[in-house]
């Protein structure tokens, strides 16, 4: 996104634009949830890198194994050396699932490989408890237990064995949903699905013989299908340096999004500490943000560029009806009403990320501020 | 304890509404050492209750919420 955002706007005797990317992929992982229940292939949400770069912009398909920024170098694990005038971290988040003991027993759909292995262990269900907890935070997309429990609940009635599963959330707040404002609308909704939730339970660890799951509140819950949001870490190439704080996430300024005290490098997205949702939106606005303060650095007009922590998300509450919700620092978010309209957005941009977002063709009105 | 005592971790939650200071709070004590204090600032209202609820359930240690001008700051000890 950011490099073809500056791509389009810098002229190439301005600027050489360089991404490094591990396997050269991009994935959508929205869909992750929709391939657990089964409308989604894996193959429609991952797309090659350089079909969706700009021209002007070279890809590197290598591990970067070190980040120096006093030496202003990145080096690749195949010790290719990449020099930086400007330098944008957007290394994403990693999952641990294995830092929860007893783990093996449990499901999740924060990658493609187990997406599709807990569709298989839902498709054979058929009938019992199924818990949905939190294995640590921060993590990507907070309202997604809350949207998969409702989604649970559409795939069960879909299969007419609605009646024969127990759905539970586990939430490690006080309330179901992350969002204070927005939570008695998903309270009035779980209880119409019938979903159950106990509050306060941040999974610690899961007994799979006894098929239990402990809090570190030290409360337990037993289930028969457990799924459990993975444990999220910053990139291991981030963790190996000083620019980032204990959870291996980089010490980013709130509204310049600069790191530390260094004017020439930049993090975005899920890699920063952030006090935002992980989400694709948040990084979304924050690369207009980064783009915009390098083109004004390089051309003398910097306006002072500032994100102003703005997330907009679409929660998909099955029965083809969802909410939007649309945040910065300064406005917390408002009740929506519960519509097909925000199910029809949903389902838009499913389709057509694609050809909108990492390709920065969104229209101007979208990236404004909240008023 | 007074309300301006250093403490080993600060949180500016500040603005935070989703993922929201309880939930910065709760990352900082996963990741955190037994005994260290954490001071958290937040501007969020419903925190300034749901915080000290999550740390007697969770047994740890409420040393006090402050008010500041236009914010709380909550100091929190990791006690297991
Ligand atoms: C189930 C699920 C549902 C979601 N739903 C939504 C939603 O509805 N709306 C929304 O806005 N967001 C949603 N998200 C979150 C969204 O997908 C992420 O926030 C977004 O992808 C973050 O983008 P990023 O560029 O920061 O990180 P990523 O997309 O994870 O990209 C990080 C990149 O860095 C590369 N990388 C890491 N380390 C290295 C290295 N050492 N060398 C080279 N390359 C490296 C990786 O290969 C990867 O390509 C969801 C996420 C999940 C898991």
């Amino acid at each position: 996104m950011v490099a073809n955002s500056l791509a389009k706007s810098l002229k190439k005797e301005e600027a050489e634009i360089t991404l490094v990317d591990e396997d050269g992929k991009h994935v959508y992982q929205p869909g992750f949830i929709y391939i657990s229940f089964g409308n989604e292939k894996p193959h429609k949400i991952v797309k090659d890198e350089r079909k969706l770069l700009r021209r002007k912009v070279n890809l590197v398909v290598d591990k970067a194994v070190k980040i120096d920024v006093d030496d202003r170098k990145v080096t690749t694990s195949k010790d290719k050396k990449l020099e930086y005038d400007y330098l944008v971290l957007a290394t994403g988040a990693e999952i641990h699932p294995e830092d929860i003991p007893g783990c093996e027993d449990a499901y999740h759909f924060y990658d493609t490989e187990s997406s599709v292995k807990l569709r298989k262990a839902l498709a054979e269900f058929n009938g019992g408890r199924i818990v949905i907890g939190i294995g640590g935070i921060p993590y990507k997309c907070p309202p997604a237990p809350a949207e998969s429990a409702c989604l649970m609940d559409y795939y069960f009635h879909r299969r007419g064995i609605r009646d024969k599963v127990t759905i539970e959330l586990l939430s490690p707040l006080p309330r179901i949903f992350p969002i204070e404002p927005i939570d008695p609308l998903v309270s009035e909704v779980f209880e119409m699905k019938n979903i159950k939730s106990q509050t306060f339970f941040n999974v610690e660890s899961v007994e799979p013989e006894k098929k239990l799951v402990h809090s570190l509140e030290g409360e337990s819950a037993d289930y028969d299908l457990l799924i459990l949001i993975p444990p999220h870490k910053g990139a291991k190439v981030i963790r190996a340096t000083q620019l980032c704080d204990r959870g291996g996430w980089i010490i980013t300024d709130r509204e310049t999004l600069k790191v530390l005290d260094y004017d020439d490098v930049y993090a975005i997205g899920d890699a920063t500490n952030l006090p935002v949702s992980k989400s694709g939106a948040a990084a979304h606005y924050e690369n207009s943000v980064v783009t915009g303060s390098i083109i004004g650095d390089i051309r003398g007009t910097s306006k002072g560029e500032k994100y102003d922590g703005r997330v907009t998300c679409f929660c998909d509450a099955g029965f083809r009806r969802g909410i939007m919700l649309d945040f910065d620092y300064e406005h917390p978010p408002v009740p929506p009403p519960f519509s097909r309209m925000a199910y029809f957005k949903k389902m838009f941009f499913n389709k057509f990320y694609w050809w909108i977002l990492p390709k920065d063709r969104l229209p101007g009105f979208v990236t404004g501020k909240l008023e | 304890m007074s309300d301006d005592v250093e403490t080993d971790v600060l949180i500016d939650a500040r603005g935070s509404f989703c993922p929201g200071p309880l939930m910065e709070l709760i990352r900082a004590i996963r990741e955190g050492e037994v005994g260290e204090t954490i001071a958290i600032l937040s501007n969020d209202n419903g925190s300034k209750r749901d915080i000290p609820l999550w740390v007697g359930k969770a047994g740890h240690e409420l040393i006090g919420v402050f008010d500041k001008e236009d914010h709380d700051r909550i100091v929190v000890k990791k006690l297991k």
